[in-house]
């Protein structure tokens, strides 16, 4: 059967890499006794597949994983076995099974949403109320907004407003915080601090990268109407 | 949660950051109020080297145990760190609770090779601790050394406060007590060193006194008062099944050098090869049982997740129950889809048979460590093993499906002649031509191919080679030279691939293992000129070392090219590793005649390890 499991990553995890992370759970699955289906040959390997890599440096309230397994127990008690092997700053929130023709998780991502804030003992460049009235003139009023984003290879230039669904202020008029909804997955990928980059940049604000804090709240699929946006842990049932 | 030592920027801009921020599942984290002693434990170097290491995990287990210590770890900051730590003065942290190394009260740093000595004043300098123990005040923690390079400990002595000589299961409870009842005492730091070196096997090179002669070696050693042991005892445990062990080790979120579940069977080792330090050092040898090894494996596979298992000791096929305990593991392993891996077992036809059920015959390699390539040179270094016995062994691989095959060798083995270098060409062409004429041509899959490693041979102290004298750097490429002509010249040459290493750091290496106290300058200049991570390639610099030798006035010759003179007095007589000076001699002598000396099982030699009173020196006497 096909499980989905969703896990936070927050406080010094953020520095633990994917492919760490992936290694980390492998090992998990062992100790909580999950019992995860294996590929065939002489090194025989867990099925498993991750939903969106989290850069180094980003804590989530949303991630996921998919696995294969043999037989479950119910969601309750794999969280409770899951959560007794985990470190401090990785929590499993939550354990479905997926219905046995769903697509990987992988393949199905389409967005995520995230807030931006500024570190501690960092003085945002601007109040709330202003960042919201240049957000609205640089992008809520506008019909295109175009960004060039810089790869190791290439140059490419992207719409953003094909690619952020929701881009608004939110926190205290001292503390502002970005809320962004963006395009994710391996087709349109966008980071996060590129969005804002953009908007600090056409403020005239010089952006200090290393300043603002990201943190990824979920992770979506399209829904079946193909109008929305569904958590992928909504796509499966919770086991009794 | 926890508060990092590195802010978010430095560790957002540096390799590897999860290097630096503990929280491993396993390790321990103490309330610091509740205990009385805390310990941090060091392996200098980069922390997927050090957090394979097996006798940290163990003592670390073992501190931890006790409800007054707490024994956190460090590992070198790798080179990137270490210059924004020195740029903005960033002192050395602990892993566990990321406070500064300098508020803890032992500082313990594990010495497995002479290459890391470098490394060592880094962890002393960026933890603001001076390098010199005789520098060192009251608030500053107690440095302490153990592992092999204790054995001499005396290039890197005066960077220590004491010594651990010998396996740390034993005396570190008396240390602590000592500790925890001096500090109570409000006692100073001399009084407690002076007091600890009364415990066996600690050594405290502050109360040691050393005179030399015009010609640069020993006059005397002495202790520099009465109630100090002018000879320190090696520690040995005598009971390795009802030893401690760490049912649940630490898990690293990096991909450690030993990202497996390890299983030590025994220590020690029977053989006897003339050339190895560690089957001197860790006689006698003892073995684990069987049911506290299948007990130990499922507590800690079920305890770490590890998708592999593996069997440590010096020589595994010697372990009397292997076939037992192999068996299970193969049963256990098979139930939860676990790797075995088997290393430093003999090729015969029961290890064949196991090893073609635990790995992709055809993917892997079989390992053969000759060690020389000549009978007589074999026989010199005492590695009973025959060329037949060898190529027998390869013919049963290559008709098991195996055409991989890997052959270890040294070159500047005492005694060593051209003739046996160019046999160590003649004995990988002959297993090339064995597997052309074992396998048929329809059953081949591609050529066969032999890996032939060779290292240039270091002599180290307490073994029968310590008295060697070793070769110019120029002298060891030569030697390689000769074995890779020779190996150009074999009809089976296209299947044959040569290694060979570095000579440069084999010379250094030399130095340093059998050097005395007055090398210990040079290590410091070596420091202070910019050298760290000596025991890595790209790190490491000659010429600096050279440079360091020669402001320092040290003739690095006088260390490596002399053959010792039997009466010479060595920097390390004053330990007592079990296997005493006679028996060393004597097996120096059996080398220079080539003459073969039995392993423990067959007749005992009486090298004197069986003073401990345990191991294999007693196995069919109860």
């Amino acid at each position: 059967m096909k499980i989905r499991i969703k896990f936070r990553k927050y406080g010094v995890m953020k520095f633990i890499g994917h492919l760490d992370m992936m290694r980390y759970f492998q090992k998990a699955m062992r100790r909580a006794e999950i019992d995860i289906c294996y590929s065939e040959g002489f090194s025989p390997h867990q099925i498993m597949s991750f939903a969106a890599p989290l850069g180094v440096g980003i804590t989530s309230d949303g991630e996921y994983f998919d696995i294969e397994a043999g037989h479950s127990q119910s969601t309750a008690c794999a969280i409770k076995m899951l959560n007794d092997t985990m470190v401090e700053g990785v929590e499993i929130t939550g354990y479905v099974r997926l219905p046995d023709h769903a697509k990987p998780a992988m393949s199905v991502v389409a967005a995520a949403d995230y807030t931006l804030s500024f570190r501690e003992g960092v003085n945002p460049p601007a109040l709330k109320s202003e960042f919201a009235a240049a957000l609205n003139r640089f992008f809520t009023e506008q019909t295109e907004v175009l960004i060039t984003k810089k790869t190791k290879r290439s140059e490419k230039t992207m719409d953003l407003k094909k690619l952020v669904y929701d881009f608004h202020m939110e926190g205290t008029e001292t503390q502002p915080i970005f809320y962004l909804n963006l395009s994710t997955g391996s087709q349109d990928n966008l980071k996060p601090e590129l969005a804002v980059a953009a908007l600090f940049s056409d403020m005239g604000i010089s952006f200090p990268s290393d300043s603002l804090m990201i943190h990824r709240l979920d992770v979506y699929a399209v829904s079946e109407n193909g109008r929305d946006f569904v958590s992928l842990l909504d796509m499966g049932s919770v086991i009794e | 949660m926890i508060k990092l030592a590195l802010s978010d920027e430095i560790l957002m801009k540096i390799d590897k950051p999860a290097r630096y921020i503990g929280n491993e599942l396993n390790s321990v984290k103490k309330r610091p109020e509740t205990v009385s002693i805390r310990f941090v434990m060091c392996f200098p170097d980069v922390y997927e080297i050090g957090m394979s290491h097996l006798g940290i995990q163990i003592l670390y287990d073992m501190f931890n145990k006790r409800q007054d210590v707490w024994c956190e770890r460090v590992y070198s900051p790798w080179p990137d760190l270490h210059k924004i730590m020195k740029e903005e003065e960033i002192p050395l942290f602990s892993l566990e609770s990321q406070e500064p190394v300098k508020n803890s009260d032992f500082l313990g740093i594990t010495l497995q090779y002479e290459m890391c000595y470098t490394n060592v004043l880094q962890i002393l300098d960026l933890s603001g601790i001076p390098l010199s123990a005789c520098e060192r005040g009251e608030n500053d923690p107690i440095v302490i050394g153990g592992g092999p390079c204790a054995y001499n400990p005396e290039p890197i002595a005066e960077f220590f406060d004491l010594f651990y000589i010998g396996e740390g299961e034993t005396s570190y409870d008396a240390l602590f007590d000592l500790y925890k009842e001096k500090k109570r005492h409000g006692a100073s730091r001399i009084e407690f060193l002076r007091a600890a070196a009364g415990i066996p096997g600690i050594y405290v090179p502050s109360l040691y006194a050393v005179s030399y002669r015009a010609d640069g070696t020993i006059d005397s050693f002495r202790p520099l008062y009465e109630d100090v042991p002018s000879i320190v005892q090696k520690q040995v445990v005598t009971d390795m099944t009802d030893a401690v062990y760490p049912e649940k080790p630490i898990v690293p979120f990096l991909k450690a050098t030993q990202d497996r579940v390890v299983l030590e069977i025994q220590r020690g080792c029977i053989r006897g090869c003339r050339f190895c330090q560690a089957g001197m050092i860790y006689r006698p040898t003892r073995e684990k049982s069987t049911e506290r090894l299948k007990e130990l494996a499922v507590q800690m596979l079920k305890s770490t997740g590890h998708e592999e298992i593996s069997l440590s000791s010096l020589s595994s096929s010697d372990y009397t129950q292997l076939k037992e305990l192999v068996n299970f593991l193969i049963e256990e392993c098979r139930e939860r889809r676990v790797n075995i891996s088997l290393p430093s077992l003999r090729i015969d036809a029961f290890s064949l048979d196991v090893m073609s059920k635990v790995q992709d015959v055809r993917k892997s390699s079989l390992t053969f460590a000759p060690e020389a390539g000549s009978q007589r040179l074999r026989d010199v270094i005492n590695k009973g093993l025959t060329e037949e016995s060898i190529l027998n062994g390869a013919k049963m691989a290559f008709s098991g499906g195996w055409n991989k095959v890997k052959f270890y060798f040294m070159l500047g083995l005492p005694t060593e002649t051209a003739e046996d270098m160019r046999a160590i060409a003649d004995l990988a062409n002959a297993a090339a031509a064995l597997y052309y004429e074992t396998v048929p041509k329809e059953n081949r899959n591609g050529k066969c191919q032999i890996t032939v490693s060779t290292s240039f041979f270091v002599p180290k102290p307490f073994t029968p080679f310590q008295w060697a004298g070793m070769y110019p750097p120029k002298e060891y490429i030569n030697r390689a030279k000769v074995v890779n002509d020779s190996i150009h010249a074999q009809l089976n040459r296209k299947s044959i691939k040569y290694n060979w290493h570095e000579a440069d750091v084999t010379v250094l290496e030399g130095i340093l293992a059998r050097g005395d106290r007055k090398v210990g300058q040079a290590i410091r200049r070596v420091y202070e000129k910019g050298g760290i991570f000596d025991a890595w390639s790209e790190f490491f610099c000659y010429e600096r070392w050279l440079d360091a030798f020669a402001e320092c006035g040290i003739d690095p010759d006088f260390y490596t090219l002399r053959e010792r003179d039997p009466e010479e007095i060595f920097p390390w007589d004053f330990i007592d590793a079990g296997v005493t000076k006679e028996f060393l001699l004597r097996e120096w002598k059996n080398a220079m005649q080539a003459s073969v000396s039995p392993n423990c099982r067959m007749r005992c030699m009486g090298c004197g390890a069986n003073k401990y009173g345990g191991g294999v020196c007693f196995e069919d006497k109860n």
